[in-house]
């Protein structure tokens, strides 16, 4: 059995390899009749520590979705000359430095690179290549797959999100959040919403490639929206306008609005809902497993 | 242990849009038994135990497996079949052993994953990627992924295609292996000598029906009932005289001469009678050779598949004779 045996052409087909009495043993069909347990919970949890290592293994995906925005911050904030400027002439906004101002962003940048870059990708992928199929031929089925690579993400997301924020509080001393609870509540609608764009691409694209290229396309898009290049309120207000309609420009001027103390932003919130409440059941609907 | 055949399958038929894949195929699997569905790319042989094994719902027809209704008790029918599928269905980054422990997670009585690793070579591999195994490798884990739940019933889907012909065989001795420890199995193939070598029973499948059902030596007798015998006399012998020699064997349905040598036709004791007249007239032979049909043979008169091979729009690129490879 040793698949390094050279096996000259043409030699005659060898006897039977011997079995192992053990691995006949481990082969014997399991008796079906007595017990049903089931094994799905375990599978789960197995499932998610599985989808978890693999994603360490990524060195690419682990840097850009874990440390890159931690990282962006804080070159950013020590290296920019802007950092300590007042954010902006707007009184509200003038009271905190421009770095403060910039940690929405980075937290939309977070939530965009999980949710329209990695998710989406890895989930293609997995229909692709077979995986999902391959998972459907077993009593625990696909769908939970599913629930694992998400679990990871969300996770990812934490943590990139908390390295972020202590990085900025730490390194570069930003301010604390005047609304916690706004801040947190608009960063949940923002994971929610651009997960919900994500599995849009997840469901919809035939290809791994295809997921890949639609993913990277609404990144850098909702990336413009959410002011990583040039922050919002420097854009035209054309541009503000149009941000505070997708999901990570909401999120980014709401998280901004609870950061700084400005009256609580209802409709930002409410426009991430929305995309939230429509995107995923859609989603859910259209998607295919093989 | 019941007798009840382990598939029962009746009838089926499944149409993609306007083509259809399967249109009347019936089988019934034995508990125990090796048995083949053979065909070429095309005829609809992965549509067939897909129905079977539950991931596609037949569009007419019944299917029963294990008493089981595939499309109605999924669940219950993927805790007791085993399927590996053609192409490679895993993570790149993923290793083998975490690959193994975790389908094992999937069953309620599932096999010590180190024990297969053992029985399929693959426990130096342990440690290794999906993505760093060869074909060979990757075709084991999967046997190993389908066989981890200790199923009743394991549907291997073209096994070795792809594998040279050494760890073809290696796989050979596994799915023996797996048979005799009680396994059912039912091999999709298109590889003539596989069938040959490993089937109990085979399912001959061609446009989507069964052409012909039975032992490898059953359908070989089926397509050529007839055994074929070329003799060439030592010296040269009228036509005529040869042809009288054999006027009164029973068993000659057909002889004629062709290029100086003797064709006979006919089934039964049809060698030894013939030779025997022949020795009577007083010819003697210098070469004698009987022609044995291989299944390759009786696949090709059974179905027609040379008749006109552009019939199957995915016709298998490799040449008909990839079998005798080995």
């Amino acid at each position: 059995m040793s698949p390094t045996t050279p096996v000259p052409a043409g030699a005659p087909v060898p006897p039977r390899a011997p079995v192992p009495a053990r691995g006949r043993g481990a082969l014997a069909p399991a008796p079906h009749d007595a017990r049903r347990r089931a094994a799905g919970g375990g599978a789960l949890a197995r499932m998610t520590l599985v989808e978890a290592r693999l994603f360490l293994r990524d060195p690419s995906v682990l840097f850009f979705a874990l440390l890159f925005p931690a990282l962006l911050l804080t070159v950013l904030g020590l290296v920019m000359p802007w950092a300590d400027q007042p954010y902006d002439d707007d009184p509200a906004l003038a009271g905190i430095s421009a770095i403060t101002g910039y940690t929405p962003t980075v937290l939309s940048l977070a939530v965009g690179t999980v949710a329209l870059s990695t998710f989406p990708a890895v989930v293609a992928t997995y229909r692709q290549r077979g995986v999902l199929r391959r998972l459907s031929t077993t009593p625990v089925g696909p769908a939970r797959l599913l629930v694992a690579q998400v679990a990871v993400n969300l996770a990812t997301l934490v943590v990139a999100a908390l390295l972020a924020v202590g990085a900025g509080v730490v390194v570069l001393g930003i301010a604390s959040p005047v609304h916690v609870g706004t801040v947190l509540l608009a960063f949940l609608l923002a994971v929610l919403s651009t997960f919900a764009l994500g599995s849009l691409v997840a469901a919809l694209a035939p290809t791994a490639a295809a997921a890949n290229g639609w993913g990277m396309t609404l990144y850098f898009v909702s990336l413009f929206f959410a002011g990583v290049w040039l922050p919002l309120p420097l854009m035209p207000e054309v541009v503000q306008t149009v941000a505070r309609w997708t999901p990570l420009g909401a999120a980014t001027q709401a998280m901004t609005a609870a950061w700084v103390g400005q009256p609580f932003p209802g409709t930002h919130l409410l426009v991430m809902a929305v995309w939230a409440v429509l995107g995923l059941p859609v989603a859910v609907r259209l998607f295919r497993w093989t | 242990m019941t007798t009840a055949p382990v598939v029962r399958a009746e009838r089926l038929r499944k149409a993609y849009g306007s083509t259809l894949a399967v249109q009347d195929v019936s089988l019934t699997v034995e508990r125990g038994e090796i048995y083949g569905v053979l065909g070429r790319n095309g005829a609809g042989k992965t549509t067939t135990v897909e129905m079977i094994a539950g991931l596609r719902r037949p569009d007419g027809g019944t299917v029963e497996v294990l008493g089981l209704d595939p499309t109605r008790d999924a669940a219950a029918l993927h805790e007791q079949v085993g399927l590996q599928l053609q192409e490679s269905a895993l993570p790149d980054r993923l290793r083998v052993a975490e690959a193994l422990d975790l389908y094992a997670s999937f069953y309620a009585d599932p096999a010590d994953p180190a024990d297969l690793l053992d029985l399929l070579g693959l426990a130096a591999k342990r440690d290794t990627a999906f993505k760093d195994l060869s074909g060979g490798q990757k075709q084991r884990l999967s046997v190993a992924l389908a066989l981890v739940g200790r199923p009743q019933l394991a549907i291997l889907d073209e096994l070795t295609t792809g594998l040279d012909p050494h760890a073809r065989r290696e796989t050979w001795a596994v799915v023996e292996a797996i048979r005799d420890a009680g396994v059912t199995i039912v091999l999709v193939t298109h590889l003539m000598e596989e069938a040959e070598r490993l089937c109990d029973r085979i399912a001959l499948i061609a446009s989507g029906r069964v052409a012909a059902v039975g032992t490898p030596a059953e359908i070989v007798r089926r397509a050529h009932g007839e055994q074929v015998l070329h003799v060439r006399p030592a010296a040269p012998v009228p036509d005529a005289a040869l042809l009288a020699a054999l006027a009164d064997v029973p068993d000659v349905r057909d002889a004629r001469v062709a290029d100086g040598a003797l064709v006979v036709r006919g089934g039964g004791a049809l060698v030894q009678d013939a030779l025997v007249a022949l020795a009577r007239a007083g010819v003697r032979t210098t070469d004698v050779r009987l022609e044995r049909a291989s299944l390759e043979d009786a696949f090709v008169s059974l179905t027609g598949a040379d008749a006109d091979p552009s019939a199957s729009t995915d016709a298998d690129p490799r040449p008909a004779t990839t079998a005798a490879e080995v």
